[in-house]
């Protein structure tokens, strides 16, 4: 536990600052079904849900949004993205990064470490959090780096980027694993005065070092291509929910991808360690059978499993030993990908297709309910970031931070059209179901009629 | 005959026999004083190597300038990642040089399939990572069918590091369409992932396989290279137990028929998978399969490049003249 007065500036329930928009505009949402229950009106006002009940008349000044029985969820809260400023702004900007969130239904976005310069230091995560700020399309949140430089030798300044502006309480060294023992075991027990969690890339580097590209078996033998065994990963979530346990920290698993991976988190949650764990949309969908064209764009880390893996994944996420869907979205430049499968670039695109993948491989198979939905992409992902104002029930009085989505809308996803700068996704083509009609952040419409609606004032800046 | 040769997969039985076939021919202007046909006359092939190689390009470089085709050799070594360059702009940039095929070696995976789909000329796989090397498993088989007459039920014997290896996928790929058993021996840390799935047996123990007890009485055996860099990666201990447990060394060189051919598709390390005493046998073929190399680049091209879809000795490319 964390022990009182051992909080710096109290930053732990992350309120919102003065700094944040609160729109004054007022919304009606007439006949939303809140996590898919019967309809309602809702409305929004002062960057809160005002009032919910059957028939609300429609206050002066207000806009009027005829909902149609499309489900209200509560806004989807991302603890993985590549947003890749500042260092690779051709491949993707916190603006357009934001911009596919909001599209997404999302209104929070965990911004990853691995930028260039790397987020280890209070100055680069205050400026991706100015950065977000002047998108204003979502809650960008910072995540600062275990490691300095992700080098995986020394920590990071992980109290100063806990105590800054941008209030970090997730650390990743994401792309690398904190692979030394010593190293993780210090990291974890070093976080515990900011109620912070360490969010592992869980990769054995001995046993899948960086020319692994291709989930280990039949097929990586037939192709020729370097293997990514599953154990690389359970043997290391194995090591660090023991670590967890020693040190009596906060430990979170990146992008699980194993039947495995899920076994030994149930094992260590049923033990009372305290451990979360993420599954990104790609891993529940797709396969490794997708790599027999050497095509890069399915290409990402940890690699695409067999069909044993995704079934076992989808049933951790059923259950909740896997606590939350994270995009692990990542946006690269076509000319990181045009190249042979084990030269290119690892990783896909996320914001804008997770809640469709989300909606038709979990809700359309009847493995969750909306509520179930809402749980796993944004209830517990706030908690888990410590994020306050998000996630939060639907319910008069809690911030309106709401996503309004008509499942019974199915649209085909094109590469060109996403938001994303870059269009390194593998479901070119396909036809997902569920689209994103309206997301509210603080009250304010980022996407209405499905389309983004830009920032009517530029946001105040600065911390 | 197909527009590219990137796998050994991508060949009927029938392809493969037009192919040697009309190898036999190409290998008969060996013995010719003027070593030259007009096949490709006014085609430009160019060999396009991302990786190093002396052996496999001289040999395409050899074939086809004896089909008549302008040859130009291109080292891309480097070139697209390093420089910033990606593989599809490096690909499209050669090809755009009025190419008529791109013959193509490159260290990763894949790479060739993916030129492949970017250009449009005719691409010729000549190695990609270690996934596969269809003309050395062509130049084997042709050896082979030299010394052996019709591959069908014969038992092929593949020894190494298979898991690196893009000579044995190829090889086990081919010499199942011609209907021959192979058998792949290696240490259970060189064997590819998944290797059970494959139409193939295999096995730990050499000396049992050559000695019959696995599969049956052997007819070839054929030693792969075995990088000394292995061991560091933890693959076998030492070269001396390497050579003890899976060299070709005198002993287990008695234990094969007499018939039975020795290939190694080069280089060889001397004393780790192959012993001297084997290499220069009488049962060698090593130097056989580098001449068959030429005549079989040269029926690749003539098939896939000039398109044609009979076997060589045809008066259009000139071989019985």
């Amino acid at each position: 536990m964390t022990p009182h007065g051992m909080t710096p500036h109290g930053m732990t329930s992350h309120k919102m600052t003065p700094n944040e928009t609160t729109s004054h505009e007022m919304t009606l949402l007439r006949g939303a079904r809140p996590l898919g229950g019967r309809p309602v009106d809702v409305l929004l006002a002062d960057g809160l849900i005002a009032e919910i009940g059957p028939k609300l008349p429609v206050p002066d000044g207000a806009e009027l949004i005829d909902a149609g029985g499309a489900v209200l969820l509560p806004g989807l809260v991302d603890l993985h993205a590549h947003l890749r400023e500042p260092g690779r702004e051709d491949a993707e900007t916190v603006a357009t990064g934001s911009a596919a969130a909001a599209l997404g239904g999302y209104t929070a976005v965990h911004a990853m470490a691995n930028t260039n310069p790397v987020a280890d230091n209070a100055e680069i995560v205050e400026q991706v959090l100015v950065l977000g700020r002047q998108a204003g399309l979502v809650d960008v949140r910072p995540v600062g780096a275990v490691s300095a430089g992700l080098a995986g030798e020394r920590l990071a300044e992980i109290g100063s980027m806990a105590r800054s502006a941008a209030a970090v309480r997730v650390f990743s060294d994401d792309g690398h694993c904190v692979a030394d023992a010593r190293l993780m075991r210090r990291a974890l027990e070093y976080l515990k005065p900011f109620d912070a969690v360490l969010a592992q890339h869980a990769q054995d580097p001995q046993l899948a070092d960086g020319a692994a590209c291709a989930h280990e078996g039949e097929l990586s033998g037939r192709l020729g291509l370097a293997g990514w065994p599953a154990v690389a990963e359970e043997s290391i979530i194995a090591r660090d929910v023991m670590l967890t346990r020693h040190t009596g920290s906060r430990l979170h698993v990146c992008h699980v991808s194993t039947g495995g991976s899920v076994e030994v988190i149930r094992w260590a949650k049923s033990r009372g360690i305290d451990v979360t764990a993420e599954v990104c949309p790609h891993h529940l969908l797709l396969t490794c059978d997708l790599l027999t064209g050497y095509d890069p764009v399915y290409k990402v880390n940890p690699p695409l499993r067999p069909a044993e893996d995704v079934e076992a994944l989808r049933a951790g996420l059923a259950d909740g030993t896997i606590d939350a869907v994270a995009t692990d979205h990542a946006p690269h430049a076509p000319h990181d990908k045009d190249h042979a499968f084990g030269d290119a670039a690892f990783g896909i695109l996320g914001l804008q297709t997770a809640l469709g993948v989300v909606i038709s491989v979990m809700v359309e198979t009847g493995l969750l309910d909306w509520a179930g939905l809402a749980d796993r992409m944004s209830v517990r992902p706030a908690v888990i970031g410590r994020l306050a104002g998000h996630g939060r029930p639907i319910v008069a009085g809690e911030p309106a931070n709401l996503t309004l989505v008509d499942p019974a809308q199915r649209w085909t996803v094109v590469p060109g059209e996403l938001a994303s700068l870059a269009s390194n996704t593998p479901y070119a083509g396909r036809e997902l179901p569920g689209r994103v009609l309206a997301t509210f952040l603080r009250g304010r419409a980022t996407v209405a009629g499905g389309e983004l609606v830009r920032s009517r004032r530029p946001a105040v800046t600065g911390s | 005959m197909a527009r590219h040769l990137l796998s050994a997969a991508d060949l009927t039985p029938k392809e493969i026999g037009q192919i040697l076939d009309s190898a036999e021919q190409m290998d008969a202007i060996q013995n010719r004083e003027v070593k030259k046909l007009p096949a490709l006359r006014g085609r430009t092939v160019v060999n396009l190597f991302f990786e190093d190689s002396t052996r496999t390009r001289s040999s395409f470089e050899i074939a086809g300038k004896w089909l008549s085709a302008d040859v130009i050799n291109v080292s891309a070594k480097g070139s697209s990642v390093s420089k910033g360059e990606s593989l599809r702009d490096t690909a499209l940039t050669v090809a755009a040089m009025g190419v008529d095929a791109l013959v193509v070696r490159h260290a990763s995976s894949g790479a060739v399939q993916r030129i492949a789909g970017w250009v449009d000329c005719h691409v010729v796989n000549a190695g990609d990572g270690t996934h596969e090397h269809p003309t050395q498993a062509l130049l084997d088989a042709f050896t082979l069918r030299r010394r052996l007459g019709e591959l069908t039920g014969r038992h092929v014997v593949i020894v190494g590091d298979l898991t690196h290896s893009r000579v044995a996928r190829s090889n086990v790929l081919l010499l199942r369409s011609l209907g021959a058993q192979v058998t792949l021996v290696a240490p259970p840390t060189l064997m590819p992932a998944g290797v059970a799935s494959w139409d193939c047996v295999t096995s730990w123990d050499l000396d049992a396989t050559l000695a019959g007890k696995v599969a049956g009485d052997v007819d070839a055996v054929m030693m792969l290279r075995v990088q000394r860099e292995r061991m560091t990666g933890g693959y076998f201990a030492t070269e001396r137990e390497y050579a003890a447990s899976y060299g070709l060394g005198p002993a287990r060189l008695d234990l094969l028929p007499e018939h039975a051919p020795v290939l190694h598709p080069g280089p060889m390390n001397r004393g780790l998978e192959i012993s001297s005493m084997a290499a220069d046998s009488p049962r060698s073929v090593v130097l056989d399969q580098v001449r068959a190399g030429v005549a079989v680049r040269m029926a690749v091209l003539y098939h896939v490049v000039a398109g044609a879809d009979e076997p060589a000795g045809l008066a259009g490319a000139g071989v019985a003249g």
